[in-house]
Order: structure tokens, then C-alpha cells, then sequence
């Protein structure tokens, strides 16, 4: 019914009793995520939101059986946290954090590419399977279970799209926000395959962004071969500047590389739909779908 | 945060690279002296963008009054909107061979590249385009960095497409050992994005100075480099902070926004979050208008920050109008709401103002729109041709 997350799915929170940690985990516990522990080093044995503290990653698994991470942590501590949880082997490793230094970033991806975690973000809204299960800040009133999967770089358009699709009459399989930083965890290239897997996803919408060329790796490499799905893409920053970061880090266009044709070519050429606007979202989602009543 | 050469090549020093020897100079007074005590020299526009030389900003002077004339000529030029505050001036160097070595993010990899190529200056990027076997890439283990066996073969493989080198390779390889593991470290020190020696001059007598050098600062990492920022701020002459901005985009940073100005434009453009914010300019070009400016006042904005958002917009006369596009998650619609009427009140705004809110509090920001006289709208798109109509 969903990928990554759901129902069963018990999340260990780094960071849990700061401002913004505690905040977004009584959402995330108000949606029915089952919050199982937190982490913060030198106040094991204390509680906090009604889930215990253990001091340490390993700790916490150890006694909890956490089999996913929600990081919320200040970026000079990031690369580390998302380091702990993979070392700790949990499966699933969210992390938020915005501003983590890209040399961090490129050790701890390094380090993780070494274990058998998935790593979601940085610089990312978290994940949500609705009705189920949600880590990170994705809003909690605007998804409904259904069949589309969706993965996106930016937060905002990841909320816009998934509105857009509820009210449609779309709901969604799973709703996976990668981030907007030039060193991320998984790409499109490696979400894509799993809605491929998932049965109860019919139709995947990717809403990507002008920087890098994930976007294009993914359409050469995921979407054009026998993805076996329809696929429909979403692409901002068409009328960006070179050399300009457009917000988030990884939002720019270098020299001639990352900009928006090139990824709706790819994406073209790969056979996807492309929307122009979120509205445009729904209408090809339902030319390939067939009208929401009729389902 | 680019640094300028002359800072760059400070920083190259300090590690122990090979730089010539140079002065700094903000007046063409200043640049006399410099050629007076080192001679004949080159007088560089420091600038914080490539091509400068094509573009006329680096002039070779043989007498101290070749100096102080080009440097009067070249400290009054404006390179592609980059005005000229100083001139870096340096002893010329013989030129046995131009070679390029540099250190930057290979963001499909997610590692650092150390890029080699025999065939160095002005031109690399050229050759990489057409001859891209003769630009050698190397990505080290990011927890072992490149070890000298590595360098070793991507300074042969590029050096056997430069014959005249051949002869000389093994030393040439011992000195890229050391030198590429110089750089690498400052690399990691400074939290580069990119460092680069272009061209990498190999002078007849054996010796790799750095001719010319690149170093751009993560700005995520700013905050382990205080020194280096603060250094780079003492330098800068002028009220802009750094190095020639954009000064709408001087202005924004000071102001703690994050703003991008894409100067001609008719229509200002705010949006929360990045993403959401690029596609307010995409709206407004689809529709047939010009975007002014990126702007993201990012999640949980409250007033304030949306009246200080209006105002740095207006801040460019070009500014006919304004978009702003609010998608409420973290974000509350009536807390934007507020902020708009108190900028259009409190700076007395009388150019259009169009509004489109959907998300948290969406009926309380609306009713107060609606209350102060502002029809928001539901769909990006339709007010996005809105704006553009009011403005055209």
C-alpha cells in the first residue's frame, strides 16, 4: 500500500526536545505516527512527549526496536546524527535539517552508502503514507490514501501537489520529500523504483527543480526503461537565472547544466506527461488514471 | 562566498603553493608603486567572475607609469556588472607549460572531483568539450582522500597527451603528489566548493607556481570560517559587503532575505519556500509578464517578515506590481495576511498588489484581506495573469 513507511513503522526522533523537534513531533504523533523513542545525548533515562530518552542511536533501537530515524537537529550536528542512526542500522533515516556544510554531507552520504540504510533528505519535508504514517513537516489535513506516488525536491510544491491530487479526487500511495540540497540521500533514481514495486501505486508524479542532473539520470535510467507505470513530471525554476541559488542550495543552474529544459527533455524523451502548472498535475494524472468517480 | 584572487592566492601561500610575487593596490598611485618595486608586472581586475581578461581587465605594464595609467583604466571599468575595486599586480612568469589542476563538487557522484588536465589556461573549458581525454578526473575515498598512487595515474594519463612533457613526467607526478594533496587539504579546511589553479604554470626551470586561483566557500560551512568572511569584509572597499553584488541582492542579504533580483523585470514575486517561490516567477513568465525577483520568505513567516519582504521589493523602481503566492503549511495564512495590509498601509503602496492563499488559516488571512479591500484568489495560475494584466 505504500513504500518506506506505514503503520507499523516505530520512529526514534534526534532532537526531540528541541523547540522545533518537539513541535513537529506532536504533529507527526497527532497524525498517528507511532513515536517510539527519542534521542538526546546526556538526557538517557529521561521522558519527554510520553516517549523515553535514551542518549545514544544504538541505545534506543536496542530497547525499542526503532526501525526508522526522524532528524531534527542544528546543521553543524546533522552529518553526525544521520551517521549514528545508519551505524545503528535502522532502515529508514529522515533527515530535515537545512544548512548542513556540503563536505559533511559528502562524508556521511559516503558513510551511509556503506550500510544498509535509506537516507531521506537532508534539506527535505520527511515522507508520509497517509492514513498511516508521516516523518518530517508535511501538513496533516491536506493527503488521503490512493494510488499516486509522489516524489519531490522541493517542500512547498510536495504540499501544493498533494492538494492538488486530493481534490481532484487523487489520493496518494506515499508522498516522499527528497530535499533541495546538492548531496542527498536518495535521488529520484532510487525512489522511483520502489513505487515501480509497490502494487497499490498505478501512477508516480515527480516534482523536481533547475540544479544537477538527477532528474535526467532518473528519466534516462528509471523512467525510460520499462518503468511500467505512467509517470507525470513537474519541473520549477524555468525562468532562473545562471549562477543564481534559487533558495535552496541545490537550485542552481551551472554554466549550462542543471537548467529546466534539459531535465523536460529528458523527461520528454522518457516518455512522461509534463505539467506546466500543479493544475496541469491533476489533468494528467486523470487522463492516465481514468476519471476518480469511474474508479 | 567566492573569494577573489588575490585572496584566493593568500590562501594558496598559506598552504605552501607557490604564488608570484604581487601586490594589492586600490589606486593606480598605489599600482605604480607596486611595479616600481617588483618591476614588470601584470595588473589584474579583481573581479569575482571569470573571462576578465577577454573582457580587457588584465593589462602587462613595464614601467611604473604603464602601471598607474592601466591601472587608472582598468579600476574604472565595470566587468559584465562587476565594478572593479582593485587590481591585483604580479611579477610576470616564464611560461614553460599551462596546466590546470582543480578541486570542486561532482554533484552526480556526491564527492569531490580533483579535475588534471595537461592543457591548462584560458581555454580549459573548451577543451573539455571537445577533448574530454585530456581532462583527467579523480574522485577520492571523502575519508581517505586521494592517495599518491591515484595522482600518479591521473597525472600520467593526462601528461600522455602533452609530448613535450613526456621526458619529465616522473618528477612532474612526484610534484602533482604533493601539490594535489596541498590543495585537496585546504579544499577540506576551507570548505571549498571549488578550488582551482588555472593555469598551473610549469616554468622552464621545473618549478608549478599558481598563475591564477578560484575558491569559492560553502556558505553552509561560513560559520566554521568566521576569519575568512571577516577578512574578506575588511578587504572590500565600498558599502557592498563583499565583492561587487547585485545591490538589491546586497540589500536582501543585509536584510537577512533570500532574494535573487533578475533585473528588467515588471512583476515582484514572494512565495513561501523555495520550490513554491520559483514557480511564482515560472506563473508569471507562462502568463506573458517579467518577474522581477526571487523571493522566498520560507516556512512560519510572520508579519514582519512579509512587510519587510514588500519593502525590499519596492526598493527597485522597476517593480510595477506584486505576487505574492502563499501555499500554508508551517506558514499561516492570517499571519501573511496582517503583514500585507500593514506593508501596503505602513509604506503607502498604491502599485497592485495580488494575492493568492490557499493552506493553514486560509479563511481568516482571506477574511482580512477581503476586510482591508485585497481580493485574494485560489488558483496560482489565475492570479498570476491577474498580476501580469495589472501591470502590463
Amino acid at each position: 500500500m505504500s513504500i518506506l513507511v506505514n503503520k507499523s513503522t516505530k520512529v526514534v526522533v534526534q532532537g526531540i526536545t528541541g523547540r522545533e523537534g518537539s513541535f513537529h513531533t506532536e504533529q507527526m504523533m497527532a497524525y498517528g505516527t507511532n513515536v517510539v523513542a527519542g534521542v538526546v545525548p546526556g538526557k538517557g533515562g529521561q521522558e519527554h512527549l510520553g516517549v523515553p530518552i535514551f542518549d545514544t542511536v544504538a541505545a534506543a533501537v536496542a530497547a525499542t526496536g526503532a526501525d526508522a530515524s526522524f532528524i531534527i537537529v542544528p546543521p553543524p550536528f546533522a552529518a553526525d546524527a544521520i551517521m549514528e542512526s545508519a551505524a545503528a542500522g535502522v532502515p529508514v533515516v529522515v533527515c530535515v535539517t537545512e544548512g548542513i556544510p556540503v563536505h559533511d554531507m559528502v562524508r556521511a552520504k559516503a558513510f551511509v552508502d556503506t550500510t544498509s540504510s535509506r537516507l531521506i533528505g537532508p534539506n527535505c519535508p520527511g515522507l508520509m503514507t497517509p492514513g498511516e504514517c508521516k516523518i518530517g513537516f508535511i501538513p496533516n489535513h491536506v493527503a488521503k490514501p490512493g494510488p499516486v506516488g509522489i516524489v519531490a525536491r522541493s517542500g512547498t510544491l510536495t504540499y501544493e501537489v498533494i492538494q492538488a491530487l486530493t481534490e481532484g479526487g487523487y489520493g496518494q500511495s506515499t508522498a516522499v520529500g527528497i530535499g533541495g540540497d546538492p548531496v542527498l540521500g536518495m535521488s529520484f533514481k532510487d525512489v522511483l523504483p520502489m513505487f515501480a514495486a509497490d502494487e497499490h501505486t498505478e501512477a508516480v508524479v515527480m516534482v523536481g527543480e533547475i540544479g544537477g542532473s538527477d532528474e535526467e539520470d532518473a528519466a534516462e535510467h528509471v523512467v525510460a526503461r520499462g518503468f511500467g507505470k505512467p509517470v507525470v513530471a513537474f519541473i520549477s525554476g524555468r525562468t532562473a537565472p545562471p549562477g543564481k541559488r534559487m533558495g535552496h542550495a541545490g537550485a542552481i543552474i551551472s554554466g549550462n547544466k542543471g537548467t529546466a529544459q534539459s531535465k523536460i527533455d529528458a523527461l520528454t524523451k522518457a516518455g512522461a506527461g509534463i505539467a506546466d502548472t500543479i493544475e496541469d498535475v491533476v489533468r494528467l494524472v486523470g487522463e492516465r488514471l481514468g476519471a476518480p468517480a469511474a474508479r | 562566498m567566492k573569494l577573489l584572487e588575490y585572496q584566493a592566492k593568500q590562501q594558496f601561500a598559506g598552504a605552501g603553493i607557490a604564488i608570484p610575487a604581487g601586490r594589492l593596490a586600490r589606486t593606480p598611485e598605489e599600482a605604480e608603486a607596486a611595479a616600481r618595486e617588483l618591476g614588470r608586472i601584470a595588473v589584474k581586475a579583481q573581479v569575482p567572475i571569470g573571462g576578465r581578461g577577454k573582457a580587457g581587465g588584465i593589462a602587462v605594464v613595464d614601467t611604473p607609469e604603464d602601471a598607474r595609467r592601466e591601472a587608472a583604466r582598468i579600476l574604472a571599468m565595470d566587468i559584465r556588472g562587476y565594478p572593479v575595486r582593485s587590481v591585483w599586480c604580479e611579477t610576470g612568469l616564464e611560461i614553460g607549460s599551462e596546466l590546470y589542476l582543480g578541486i570542486t563538487l561532482d554533484r552526480d557522484r556526491r564527492r569531490l572531483v580533483v579535475i588534471f588536465s595537461a592543457a591548462g589556461g584560458m581555454e580549459i573549458e573548451q577543451v573539455a568539450d571537445e577533448s574530454p581525454e585530456k581532462v583527467i578526473k579523480l574522485w577520492p575515498d571523502p575519508f581517505r582522500g586521494p592517495q599518491p598512487y591515484e595522482i600518479r595515474q591521473m597525472a600520467f594519463d593526462a601528461l600522455a597527451h602533452a609530448p613535450a612533457l613526456q621526458e619529465m613526467r616522473g618528477k612532474l607526478a612526484a610534484q602533482l603528489v604533493g601539490l594535489t594533496q596541498t590543495l585537496y587539504g585546504l579544499a577540506l579546511k576551507l570548505d571549498a566548493l571549488t578550488c582551482e589553479i588555472n593555469p598551473l604554470v610549469l616554468t622552464p626551470d621545473g618549478r608549478l607556481v599558481a598563475a591564477d586561483g578560484k575558491l569559492e566557500i560553502d556558505e553552509n560551512a561560513e560559520y566554521r570560517h568566521k576569519d575568512v568572511a571577516a577578512e574578506i569584509e575588511r578587504d572590500a572597499s565600498g558599502d557592498e559587503a563583499t565583492t561587487g553584488e547585485d545591490p538589491y541582492e546586497a540589500e536582501a542579504k543585509r536584510r537577512g532575505l533570500t532574494y535573487v533580483h533578475l533585473p528588467g523585470g515588471t512583476v515582484g514575486c514572494i512565495g513561501n519556500g523555495a520550490g513554491l517561490a520559483m514557480n511564482t516567477l515560472d506563473l508569471v513568465k507562462q502568463m506573458g509578464g517579467n518577474p522581477n525577483n526571487f523571493l522566498d520568505i520560507g516556512g512560519g513567516a510572520n508579519a514582519e517578515k512579509v512587510r519587510n519582504a514588500f519593502d525590499m521589493i519596492l526598493q527597485d523602481p522597476d517593480v510595477r506590481g506584486i505576487f505574492i503566492n502563499i501555499f500554508g503549511g508551517i506558514t499561516r495564512g492570517d499571519e501573511v495576511a496582517r503583514g500585507i495590509i500593514q506593508a501596503r498601509d505602513e509604506l503607502g503602496i498604491t502599485k497592485p498588489i495580488v494575492v493568492r492563499m490557499t493552506g493553514t488559516r486560509e479563511e481568516e488571512g482571506r477574511k482580512l484581506l477581503q476586510e482591508a479591500g485585497i481580493t485574494p484568489g485560489v488558483s496560482a495560475p489565475d492570479a498570476a495573469r491577474k498580476i501580469v494584466e495589472l501591470t502590463s
